[in-house]
């Protein structure tokens, strides 16, 4: 069990060590904008002492590598620093009295929402694809073998934005079964939030459904010509039973790791899907920022995005390790 | 709360189904094997799946039979379905046809292919054949902007309905051909994506190879610097660079989509370096490329004679579904705004600025359908890639099961 312990310690150490390099490769990316951040907030008819003012305001007077130890040092804290639209309309407001919101404010409410949504999905996905995986794996090369393979290629190739309209267009337009926008808000019930969360998550479940189930699938096959499952066939176990008992809980690690893959890819696949059902979340707050250039917004969903998804491969990673033995005593 | 009802009433009917299905055929077939050892699971399946297609049939019917106003809500599974059709005998004659006509090798190769195989084929080289003739099958000009032509014309150029036989598309919200710019789309779309991924290809694969063979320092600072750039959610990079990269191009929207080629094909070459990596280090290790060294041959020859040869299959599996990737990459970010830049014609941008009338379907299915036939080229290129992508790791992989 200590070796365990030993991995996973590492690859948190490794993790953490890659989530450093990508904030500096992110904030140097960020910083090769040309031109200065002070100009581009007040736009052409700025005056030098208001730039100099909101220069000194954002400290970017200071040297690049003072303020990256500040902006790190500040998103460990959970200060994510102010919103560039926010500093504007405070500057063009003249209100200057700590009413405006910090990014962390913005993306707060927004990273819940985006959670709920991934959370949801994942509910549908995972149970539905490790269930037809199997099913696909005990009817192999049959007619539902071939159908569940071409309808799941086909909906991983499609883009997620064809995937949604055509979801909108038969499950809201012409039948109106389920809302096609996804207007949520504060204080909302449980089961109309998860009404107007449907169909985003179906969307999404579509994306990532393909991957899991194939690897289920191909996962048991994989075993099915190993002798203790010839044993459980001979002594006349039926074939479902065989599957669920014995071959699927020796497929577990590949069906894992591939479960937590897609729940990274997940983070990245929202952002289309929420532009699309115009879903509160963090991956619309990303694209609206990076169309006005909002540098820190970028930055700070950036972060986010990366260190959801570095946190998930990592997780795949010691789940696979954890599972299989073979994985923890390297030769 | 009644769908609900209505889906698990239908479930436990066909259960019982099943049941009856399975018991009755015992009978009349004197407990034939296939009847005897059915399990209940297989024979609601099968009572399910015809069950389905009863279903698909009786609804078809109904759009070929009802009245224009009732009809229309079946407008899109009629043409859905219509379109499947079209296809599936589309790809079977092609695969006839080169079953009869080309060489042996490649007669042989279409006596092997599974129909969706064969249909990806045919989508390729349509696409290929539309990319390279725009200029010559386009009616109008992609930014012609036509004089004296209403705005936005429904397609299916039936007068009736609003729309023009002159343009079987309709136009766009400031009066440009559909059906043109859809054409102009795939020189544009699929030739940007195809230039992004042969330079992803060339940057990933000449660095992946040479960190096999050459190994050393090279390898792990190029293995430890593609770490990083993979541990960000690739669109999100893209996303992030190309704020950067609107700054730096200013007004010159043009910068922006080489810009934008370039920057994917670094984010998507980091993949492809570590695929020819882990192809050139099983390659490295084998005897020929020994002897070869003995040889005293060269750093060139090795890689361009030795290596390569042995890593097409892969490398060439790789390349479509690199494709994919890019070409949705792309397609994700025109669709989000910050992609291809107007006036050229490019799907993803006519998806989004033709998205509304999608809440018109009701009322208006032709209206309804001209972001989707953008949607759908570019949803129709992956799908073929992918199959064929899929049927050629099968082949090489020798899977039979």
């Amino acid at each position: 069990m200590n070796s365990v312990l030993k991995i996973i310690a590492q690859r948190l150490a490794l993790g953490l060590l890659t989530l450093f390099i990508v904030s500096i490769v992110i904030f140097t990316a960020v910083n090769l904008l040309p031109g200065d951040f002070a100009e581009a907030i007040l736009g052409q008819g700025a005056t030098p002492e208001a730039v100099e003012s909101i220069r000194r305001d954002l400290r970017l007077d200071q040297p690049p590598i003072t303020r990256y130890l500040e902006w790190l040092g500040g998103a460990v804290r959970g200060d994510l620093g102010n919103s560039f639209a926010q500093a504007n309309f405070a500057s063009f407001v003249g209100d200057d009295s700590g009413t405006r919101t910090t990014v962390a404010q913005q993306i707060a409410p927004r990273f819940a929402n985006t959670m709920f949504l991934a959370g949801v999905t994942a509910a549908i996905a995972v149970p539905l694809s490790v269930g037809l995986g199997v099913l696909a794996a005990l009817y192999r090369e049959t007619v539902f073998d071939r159908f569940t393979n071409i309808f799941t290629l086909s909906s991983i190739s499609s883009p997620e934005f064809f995937l949604a309209y055509v979801l909108i267009l038969f499950l809201a337009v012409l039948n109106p079964l389920l809302p096609s926008l996804s207007n949520i808000y504060e204080g909302m019930g449980f089961g109309e939030r998860l009404q107007k969360t449907l169909l985003p998550a179906l969307t999404l479940t579509l994306v990532v459904m393909a991957h899991m189930m194939r690897m289920t699938r191909a996962a048991i096959i994989n075993l099915l010509a190993s002798p203790y499952i010839e044993m459980a066939r001979l002594k006349g176990m039926s074939p479902m039973r065989v599957i669920v008992r014995h071959a699927l809980p020796n497929a577990l690690a590949p069906i894992i790791n591939v479960i937590a893959l897609n729940l990274a890819y997940l983070i990245t696949g929202v952002v289309v899907v929420e532009v699309v059902f115009v879903y509160p979340g963090i991956g619309q707050l990303f694209v609206d920022s990076v169309k006005i250039r909002d540098i820190p917004v970028v930055q700070a969903c950036c972060l986010i995005f990366a260190s959801a998804y570095i946190l998930l491969n990592l997780t795949a990673d010691i789940l696979s390790i954890v599972s299989n033995p073979r994985l923890r005593h390297p030769k | 709360m009644s769908l609900w009802l209505t889906i698990i009433v239908a479930l436990v009917a066909c259960l019982a189904g099943g049941w009856v299905m399975r018991f009755a055929g015992q009978k009349a077939t004197n407990n034939a094997p296939a009847f005897r050892d059915m399990p209940l699971g297989v024979a609601f399946g099968w009572v399910l799946g015809v069950t389905l297609l009863i279903w698909v049939v009786y609804t078809y019917y109904l759009a070929r039979t009802l009245p224009q106003p009732d009809a229309n809500k079946y407008f899109f599974f009629r043409t859905a379905i219509e379109w499947f059709i079209i296809f599936a005998v589309a790809a079977w004659i092609f695969r006839v046809f080169g079953r009869l006509v080309g060489t042996a090798g490649s007669r042989k190769l279409f006596r092997q292919m599974p129909l969706t195989a064969s249909f990806g084929l045919l989508v390729i080289l349509s696409y290929a054949l539309v990319a390279i003739f725009a200029g010559i099958l386009a009616p109008y000009g992609q930014e012609q902007v036509l004089e004296g032509v209403a705005a936005n014309i429904p397609p299916g150029g039936d007068p009736a309905m609003g729309g023009n036989p002159e343009y079987p598309l309709g136009t766009d919200q400031i009066g440009r051909d559909i059906l043109s710019r859809l054409i102009y789309g795939a020189q544009n779309t699929v030739g940007i994506a195809f230039a992004t991924t042969c330079l992803a290809f060339f940057l990933g694969g000449s660095l992946g190879l040479l960190a096999a063979v050459l190994g050393g320092w090279l390898d792990q600072v190029l293995s430890r610097a593609v770490d990083v750039l993979m541990a960000i959610p690739s669109l999100i990079f893209a996303l992030l660079l190309m704020t950067i990269a609107s700054a730096w191009a200013g007004s010159e929207r043009w910068l922006l989509t080489i810009y934008m080629v370039i920057i994917i094909a670094v984010i998507d070459s980091t993949r492809v370096f570590r695929l020819a990596r882990a192809v050139g280090l099983n390659i490295v290790v084998m005897d020929y490329i020994e002897a070869a060294k003995l040889r005293g041959e060269g750093l060139s020859y090795l890689i361009f004679k030795e290596i390569l040869p042995n890593a097409t299959a892969p490398l060439l599996a790789e390349f479509g579904l690199r494709f994919c990737f890019v070409f949705l990459t792309i397609a994700s970010l025109s669709f989000l705004g910050v992609g291809i830049q107007p006036p050229l014609a490019d799907w993803g941008t006519m998806v989004r600025d033709l998205a509304q009338f999608i809440n018109f379907a009701a009322f208006a299915p032709q209206v309804a359908a001209a972001p989707l036939l953008a949607a759908g080229a570019i949803a129709l290129l992956t799908v073929g890639v992918n199959f064929v992508v899929d049927w050629m790791l099968k082949r090489s992989s020798g899977l039979k099961e």
